[in-house]
């Protein structure tokens, strides 16, 4: 089975740019990676730029999108990052799940992905 | 077939029996509760049509399972969208019709009993899911049971069995390295689903006596099928000790009588019989747990023919062990009452004593109750009568009231 793990922390309690706290998370979750890869886990997994960046579209009435400018959502932890994950299970995609750095640092989500063939 | 009692009444009774025995088979065939419910529910329904008039057969729980296992290759047959996503289960058709009589079928209610008892599903939906596919409950018993409504708990029900299909949670027995806090959860369930039909004083007698019955059931099912594991043996003797004790626990005018003025004639002796030789078994693993201790405790409880024969000292030390694996504040309340039968009140005074302690279960009426009657015994009757204030604070009903206008009333 297909999973996605929805990594989620709070943005602005993360290390610094150049610190040697980021290049530390940036390392843990390289070596993460690296282990599902060679397990053959691994589908997919990108990290994402923060919520300033975000843009938050809608399909607007006359064709033209609507567009927010970020998420803007009162949470304390916003969504940084996903894997994609091949799992015999939920037991093993929770194993895994608590190994990578975000279920340390905030949160780890798991969802199976439905297959709509 | 042979000509027992074939009326529906009796099919029902059957069928009440057999049900987790079938679903656990169904749904290791298809993964899917409720595509094994639905069938098994059919199958029933063949059943009822039947049995009355041709007996019931020897073996109903392979009947079941053979006559739903058709049930459900006929629903994929009709229904092309659900024959797709089923494809593996109409392939394989070749239903054993040898199944049909004598044959066991093989068990599968371990594996399902982890499914229910998974840890990501939410402990009230374990404890609903778990009574509902193994015990055979219906919705409106549990909500009874647990006075929730009926709507709650079929729509735990229905999303517990689509979170357990959809996102893959097994039906196995979990790996070795997985099975010790697995077993644990379901340990817990079990002994949860007890302590509702035991603990509590509110709602319906019968439904409470159901559940305690009902999780000496899964406990008695899981001893069976696990039968190395001495916490299981020691979780269903503690049970069978406990629920020994029902007949003499309340009063004829319904008040809670305490264990050291209960009738002990009206005990269960056959019932703690069986728990003391699950007890036996469980021991000789060497391997000590908080249910085998819990256990034990109970059993030299049981075994005291009056209250004066109880052996404290060891109570004691059972507790002290008990406290060590799980260092909780109620336990070491327990070990602290215990010492003061064995050695006096001043020796569990002295433990009571201990501010962390003591902060800790501030609020909990048995802690001050407790204290109050060993400084009545000690001859401390100032420090008596405050502790017994505090208590009646804390007391939750008008007969917890009563019993300590009675106490105070008996000190001045």
């Amino acid at each position: 089975m297909r999973y996605a793990f929805l990594l989620y922390y709070d943005e602005s309690a993360s290390p610094e740019p150049g610190s040697p706290e980021l290049d530390e998370r940036i390392a843990a979750y390289g070596a993460f990676t690296e282990e599902v890869q060679k397990s053959g886990a691994f589908q997919a997994g990108e990290a994402l730029q923060n919520t300033a960046t975000a843009t938050v579209v809608r399909a607007g009435g006359n064709g033209s999108p609507l567009t927010t400018d970020g998420p803007f959502a009162e949470t304390k932890e916003q969504l940084g990052g996903f894997y994609i994950l091949e799992c015999a299970n939920l037991d093993e995609a929770v194993e895994l799940a608590a190994k990578i750095p975000a279920a340390s640092h905030g949160s780890v989500e798991v969802r199976p992905i439905w297959d709509v063939r | 077939m042979p000509l027992v009692d074939s009326s529906a009444a009796a099919v029902e009774r059957v069928f009440r029996e057999e049900y987790g025995r079938v679903v656990a088979a169904m749904a290791s065939w298809t993964r899917d509760l409720s595509l094994a419910e639905e069938a098994v529910q059919d199958a029933f329904a063949v059943a009822l049509e039947t049995w009355p008039g041709q007996g019931i057969p020897n073996n109903p729980a392979a009947w079941i399972t053979t006559t739903g296992r058709r049930k459900v290759i006929d629903r994929l047959r009709r229904d092309r969208t659900l024959e797709r996503k089923y494809e593996h289960l109409v392939q394989e058709d070749t239903v054993d019709e040898q199944w049909l009589e004598d044959e066991q079928i093989p068990d599968e209610r371990l594996g399902l009993i982890f499914a229910c008892c998974h840890p990501t599903l939410a402990r009230e939906v374990q404890v609903t899911l778990t009574l509902r596919m193994l015990g055979g409950l219906t919705v409106p018993e549990i909500a009874r049971a647990f006075l929730v409504p009926e709507a709650t708990v079929a729509k735990r029900i229905t999303r517990a069995k689509q979170k357990i299909r959809d996102a893959g949670i097994p039906f196995d027995t979990p790996a070795p390295a997985r099975l010790p806090d697995r077993l644990d959860t379901v340990l817990l369930v079990i002994y949860l689903i007890f302590n509702e039909g035991y603990s509590a004083t509110a709602g319906d007698a019968l439904v409470r006596r159901e559940l305690c019955a009902e999780a000496i059931r899964l406990g008695s099912v899981m001893s069976a099928l696990m039968p190395d594991e001495p916490e299981v043996l020691g979780l269903t003797a503690l049970m069978l000790l406990h629920d020994a004790r029902r007949g003499a626990r309340v009063s004829p005018d319904g008040r809670i009588v305490l264990l050291e003025d209960q009738d002990r004639t009206l005990w269960d002796r056959e019932q703690i019989e069986r728990g003391t030789a699950l007890l036996d078994r469980a021991v000789r693993y060497r391997a000590p747990g908080q249910y085998q201790l819990q256990a034990a405790i109970a059993a030299l409880h049981a075994l005291a023919e009056r209250p004066e024969e109880t052996e404290w000292e060891e109570i004691a030390a059972l507790y002290g062990r008990l406290a060590q694996i799980n260092p909780n504040a109620v336990v070491r309340l327990n070990a602290a009452v215990a010492v003061a039968m064995a050695e006096g009140p001043d020796a569990g005074l002295e433990l009571l004593a201990d501010e962390e302690l003591a902060g800790e279960l501030d609020d909990y009426m048995p802690f001050h109750a407790a204290r109050a009657d060993l400084l009545r015994r000690a001859g401390r009757t100032g420090e008596a009568v405050s502790a017994y204030e505090r208590a009646r604070e804390l007391a939750s009903n008008a007969l917890e009231t009563a019993y300590f206008d009675e106490r105070l009333a008996a000190l001045q």
